[in-house]
């Protein structure tokens, strides 16, 4: 019933914005490649419809291949660190400077490596997802109540055990705080990848390429829907995310559900 | 009681000193014997190193030095036959509380089907068969540490290690839960190692109160509990405990001050 009613109102939200902007541009006499109306901007997503769904499409892998790798190459580097405390000290600074490695200047390194296209793309959201999603997961993975070890150990469990029964659940929520993170920072690494290192050859390029594109055209309508469709992308990013989270989650942490009475 | 001359006695320490890393004194030659089926209760002041005591006989943490044998073995080769019950419950929170009982078998790789009848009747004998599908979170404080003294049945335990167990619940529950555990000792024949700084719980549960005194820590003074068994919620009113518990508390008092036993 609520559910509903919100829904509802976010309804009446969004038909008042578009029937504000539409008005404005109207009355206002600002030149379409200024700001064009709501209109326009519909019929540039419908002429250019198949093209913009190939833009998203190639985006939406080459961000989602970024952040899993991302992902599973985070939990296994977190997992090592968890182990061995002694090359995390060792190691653990240096994941800093994937965060401030300026990615402008290593994306000729990446064209070089493996090529201006999709793959380099990827190799761009990656490195740009790592760090977060590293930690995250570390911290969770070392800061297991210490009692819970002692638990394991009177109970002799193996290492391993204490890795994928303790260490590994117990780091979940921690694990995907820095997952949303590197979601929704996929989309944009993208997008700006494919500025530096995407492919230029006709249908390859992704929504970054595109939105160039309509830019030089001067195609300001089209330009809008692009945006348009990299934000539903980025929502979309971070409403998956979210999904998993709660379907791991919702059972017994406290982020994902209100605490129920006994 | 007294365990027959010649017999090995189930836990002893002789002369044993703990140092943490720190550098710090924990323990001084501590010598300590206890039999099977006793129940014995470390009592003191914060600081005394009774819950070190503990971890020392758990096999959780060295002796620095002087020796430890359980049943004639290292803690670490007896452990099998210890259970240790920690301060909160510890439960895993991901797991629910039938899954959270029957962690050790599952360390252990029990067969599941021996592992879910030792489950279904360890929680039947904490009266908690109702809430076997339910996630700690969903439990009281004192439901909670019911389960955690299931799981440490399930591995039908000879020793059971209890470090403050109950000291975390409201005097009611934690009244009941006394209760339940003598009456589960009486039942499982286990020999019990019990830490707390609540003289009344510790005349009420014990055949030996052994009072511990602080910097460092030592065996100050050893005080026989000698109500009759069964012991119930009348035992607590009768004159004999009140009596009891005077004299422990005015000990426990002693030692604080750092002055010898009276």
């Amino acid at each position: 019933m609520k559910k509903r009613w919100i829904a509802l109102n976010s309804a009446i939200v969004f038909a008042v914005l578009v029937a504000a902007w539409d008005r404005a541009v109207a009355w206002s006499h600002v030149p379409p490649y200024i700001l064009p109306g709501p209109l326009a901007v519909a019929t540039a997503l419908y002429v250019r419809f198949p093209s913009l769904v190939n833009s998203l499409w190639i985006t939406t892998i080459e961000a989602a291949g970024g952040l899993v790798a991302a992902i599973l190459a985070g939990m296994v580097i977190s997992m090592v660190f968890a182990q061995w405390r002694a090359l995390r000290q060792l190691v653990y600074p240096y994941t800093i400077l994937l965060q401030t490695v300026p990615i402008v200047a290593v994306a000729p390194l990446i064209i070089n490596w493996v090529g201006a296209g999709i793959a380099a793309v990827m190799v761009v959201t990656f490195i740009i997802c790592l760090a977060p999603v590293i930690a995250n997961a570390t911290q969770g993975l070392i800061s297991v109540d210490e009692n819970l070890i002692q638990l394991f150990m009177m109970n002799n469990a193996t290492p391993a055990q204490v890795l994928l029964k303790l260490r590994l659940p117990y780091a979940l929520p921690h694990l995907f705080t820095g997952v949303r993170i590197a979601a929704g920072i996929s989309v944009i690494g993208g997008l700006t990848g494919e500025l530096f290192a995407g492919s230029t050859r006709v249908g390859e390029g992704g929504l970054g390429y595109a939105i160039l594109y309509a830019s030089n055209q001067m195609e300001i309508s089209y330009l809008f829907a692009l945006v348009l469709a990299a934000t539903v992308l980025g929502f979309a990013f971070f409403f998956v995310v979210m999904f998993v989270e709660w379907l791991l989650l919702h059972n017994w942490h406290e982020s994902s559900r209100a605490t129920a009475s006994e | 009681m007294v365990g027959a001359a010649g017999t090995v006695p189930e836990v002893q320490l002789s002369a044993v000193t703990k140092r943490f890393r720190s550098g710090s004194l924990a323990l001084e030659d501590v010598s300590l014997s206890v039999e099977r089926g006793e129940f014995v209760t470390l009592l003191g002041p914060s600081g005394c190193g009774k819950s070190t005591l503990l971890k020392l006989i758990s096999g959780l943490s060295p002796a620095t030095t002087g020796e430890v044998r359980v049943n004639g073995m290292t803690p670490a080769a007896a452990r099998e036959t210890m259970s240790f019950i920690f301060q909160d419950a510890t439960l895993l929170p991901w797991r629910t509380v039938e899954r959270n009982v029957g962690l050790g078998l599952e360390l252990d790789y029990a067969a599941r089907a021996v592992r879910e009848e030792r489950v279904a009747k360890m929680l039947e004998l904490v009266g908690l068969s109702h809430v076997a599908k339910r996630y700690p979170r969903e439990l009281s404080g004192g439901m909670k540490m019911r389960v955690s003294i299931a799981r440490a049945l399930a591995s039908r335990p000879r020793i059971l290690l209890l470090d403050e167990p109950f000291a975390a619940l409201d005097e009611m529950t934690r009244d009941r839960l006394n209760e339940e555990l003598l009456r589960l000792k009486e039942e499982q024949k286990w020999t019990v190692i019990f830490v707390t700084h609540s003289v009344s719980e510790a005349v009420f549960l014990s055949s030996r109160i052994v009072v511990l005194a602080p910097h460092p820590g030592r065996v100050a003074h050893e005080l026989s509990v000698d109500l009759p068994w069964p012991r119930t919620e009348e035992t607590r009113e009768t004159e004999a405990f009140e009596s009891l518990v005077t004299k422990a508390s005015r000990v426990l008092r002693s030692v604080s001050h750092g002055g010898s036993a009276a």
